[in-house]
C-alpha cells in the first residue's frame, strides 16, 4: 500500500525552467502586458496544472513553451536548452480539437509523424496510432471522419494526435474546457492512464480547480493581468488517484486554498474560515 | 439513382409544357415568342452548326475558365496570405469586377484586331476569375490560428502548412466559387461572341439568326447554352465530389 502513496517524481531534472519572463503585445490601444515576473519549474516526468483568472495571460504562457514566440524579457530553457522556436519534441493539444474534416481519425492521429518522421514506413505510423487509440477506447473509430465523432470523442483523437510522435513535453490548452461535466471525467481518467502508459513531461492550462488537483503534481496559480507566478502547490495524493480522491479532506483543503488563491488573483476580498 | 435523374427531368418537362402553353394561350406568333415545339426543327435544320459552333463556344468558355482558376487561386493567396497585398488589392479588384464586361468588349477587339478565339478566352477570364479569388483569399485569411500552430509548432515549413493544411481547407470554399464562375464563363464568351462581327460560336449563331429573322433558331441557341451551362455546371459537381467530397456531411 505503501507504494501507493511514494510521489511520481522519479528524477529532480527540471524539464521545463521559466524564469522572471516579462511579456507584452502591441495592440492599437498601445502595449498590453501579459505576463510580468512568471516563474515556473517543472520536473522531468510530472504534470503541471496551471490556473488562474481569465485572461490572464495562460495561452501565453503555452506559446513560450511551444517555441512558437519568445518573450520580451526573461527565459524559457526545455532540457537545459535555451528555447529559440519551435521543435518537434513538443505536443500540443487545445480546447478546439482542431482535427481536419478531410481525414479519417487515423490519418489524424499520424499527422505529426508525416512532419517529424517522413521516412517513416505508413506500417509503422498506423501501429503507433492504433497503440494509441486503443488506450484511450477510439478502435473501432479509425475510419470514421471527425464529424461523426462526439465533442468527448474528438478531443481523445486529438489527444492521441498530440502523443503520436512521443514528445517531452505535453502542453494543454484547456483540452476539456467545451465538455460536459461526466464527459470531462471521463477524459481526465483518460489523461491518467495515457500519462501511466507513456512517458511525457505535461502542461495543462485549465479554470478547473478539481481538473487540476486530479490531474497536477503541483498547481500554479496565476496572478491577474499582468501574469506572475502568485501561488505554487504541490499536490500530495498518490499516483494513481481515482476520481474518489476528490471527496476526501485532503483534496477539499488544497482546492479550498486553491479557491482562496484565485480570489486574491482576482482582486477581491477571502472570507476568513 | 433513378429519383435522381427523374426528378430533374420531369421539372424541365414541365417546365417546357408551361412555355408552350403560355405562348398557346396568347396566340403569340414565332417572331414574338418561339415555342418549344418550334425548337426541334430548327436544332435538325441546323445540327451542324450546333455541334461545331457549340464545341467552339464549349472550348473557349473552359479555356477561359482554366485560365481563371489558376489566375484567380494566384491572386486569392496572395490575398489570403498577405494583408497589405488585401488592403491593396482589394479596391481594385472590387472596382474593376464593377464594369460591365460589355463595354470591354470595343477595347479588347481593337487592342488584339483579329485575334477572335484570343479575345473570347480573355474575356471568359475576365469575368469569371473574381469569385475564386475572394474565396480563396476569404478561406486562407480566415484559417483558425491552432489549425496552423498544430503543425507549426512541430517545426514544420510555411509550405508544407500550405499543403496539408490551408489548401484542403480551402477547397470547399473553392469549388463553391468554382459553379459560380463557370456559368460566369459562359457569359463572356458569349458577350465577345455576339457583339463582335464575325463572330463564331454559339453567340455569332445566335446574332445570324437575329439578322435573318429566324426566331426559332434564336430560342434553340439559348436552350443549347443552356444545355452547356448545366453540363459544365455538373462537370464542376463531379470535380468537386472527387476533391472536396469529405465536406458533403449529408451521407453521414
Amino acid at each position: 500500500m505503501a507504494a501507493l502513496f511514494l510521489s511520481r517524481r522519479k528524477t529532480i531534472e527540471n524539464l521545463i525552467e521559466i524564469k522572471g519572463v516579462k511579456h507584452a503585445y502591441q495592440t492599437a490601444s498601445g502595449p498590453l502586458e501579459v505576463l510580468d515576473g512568471l516563474d515556473v519549474t517543472v520536473p522531468e516526468g510530472t504534470f503541471a496544472a496551471v490556473v488562474g483568472p481569465s485572461g490572464c495571460g495562460k495561452s501565453t504562457l503555452t506559446r513560450l513553451v511551444a517555441g512558437l514566440m519568445t518573450p520580451d524579457q526573461g527565459e524559457v530553457w526545455l532540457h537545459g536548452e535555451r528555447i529559440k522556436g519551435p521543435r518537434n519534441t513538443v505536443g500540443m493539444a487545445f480546447q478546439n480539437p482542431v482535427l481536419l474534416e478531410w481525414r479519417t481519425i487515423l490519418d489524424n492521429v499520424i499527422l505529426p509523424l508525416e512532419i517529424v518522421a517522413p521516412r517513416m514506413p505508413r506500417k509503422d505510423r498506423v501501429a503507433r496510432a492504433m497503440e494509441l487509440l486503443e488506450m484511450v477506447g477510439l478502435v473501432g473509430f479509425e475510419d470514421k471522419r471527425p464529424s461523426e465523432l462526439s465533442g468527448g470523442m474528438r478531443q481523445r483523437a486529438s489527444l492521441c494526435r498530440s502523443l503520436v510522435h512521443k514528445p517531452d513535453v505535453l502542453i494543454m490548452d484547456e483540452p476539456f474546457g467545451a465538455l460536459d461535466a461526466f464527459t470531462r471525467e471521463d477524459l481526465w481518467q483518460t489523461m491518467r492512464d495515457l500519462r501511466a502508459a507513456e512517458p511525457f513531461t505535461a502542461v495543462l492550462i485549465t479554470h478547473d480547480l478539481r481538473e487540476s488537483v486530479f490531474l497536477g503534481d503541483q498547481v500554479i496559480v496565476l496572478s491577474g493581468r499582468p501574469a506572475r507566478t502568485q501561488y505554487v502547490m504541490d499536490v500530495d495524493l498518490p499516483a494513481d488517484r481515482n476520481l474518489d480522491v476528490l471527496f476526501t479532506p485532503q483534496a477539499a483543503d488544497m482546492l479550498h486554498i486553491l479557491r482562496d488563491q484565485i480570489k486574491i488573483a482576482q482582486g477581491r476580498e477571502v472570507e476568513s474560515h | 439513382m433513378l429519383y435522381k435523374i427523374a426528378t430533374p427531368i420531369i421539372a424541365i418537362i414541365i417546365f417546357l409544357g408551361l412555355w408552350e402553353l403560355l405562348v398557346w394561350a396568347n396566340g403569340w406568333p414565332n417572331f414574338k415568342m418561339a415555342s418549344p415545339s418550334d425548337l426541334p426543327p430548327a436544332f435538325w435544320k441546323y445540327k451542324e452548326l450546333f455541334l461545331t459552333m457549340g464545341w467552339q463556344t464549349l472550348w473557349r468558355t473552359v479555356v477561359g475558365l482554366i485560365l481563371a482558376v489558376i489566375v484567380g487561386t494566384a491572386i486569392g493567396m496572395i490575398i489570403g496570405f498577405s494583408r497589405i497585398a488585401r488592403d491593396a488589392l482589394y479596391p481594385l479588384l472590387i472596382g474593376f469586377n464593377a464594369i460591365p464586361k460589355a463595354t470591354l468588349v470595343p477595347v479588347i477587339s481593337l487592342l488584339f484586331i483579329g485575334q477572335h478565339d484570343f479575345n473570347t478566352v480573355l474575356m471568359a477570364f475576365m469575368i469569371s476569375f473574381f469569385p475564386i479569388a475572394v474565396s480563396v483569399g476569404i478561406g486562407l485569411s480566415t484559417l483558425e490560428p491552432e489549425y496552423r500552430d498544430i503543425l507549426r509548432a512541430l517545426g514544420a515549413s510555411r509550405y508544407t502548412i500550405f499543403v496539408k493544411i490551408a489548401l484542403p481547407k480551402t477547397l470547399p470554399e473553392f469549388f463553391g466559387a468554382l459553379k459560380v464562375s463557370a456559368t460566369l464563363a459562359f457569359i463572356g464568351t458569349n458577350l465577345v461572341e455576339i457583339v463582335s462581327p464575325h463572330g463564331r460560336g454559339l453567340g455569332a449563331l445566335f446574332k445570324s439568326g437575329e439578322t435573318n429573322g429566324d426566331y426559332p433558331l434564336m430560342f434553340a441557341v439559348l436552350i443549347a447554352l443552356a444545355f452547356l451551362g448545366i453540363v459544365l455546371y455538373y462537370a464542376v459537381i463531379f470535380l468537386e465530389r472527387i476533391f472536396a467530397g469529405w465536406a458533403d456531411r449529408e451521407a453521414s
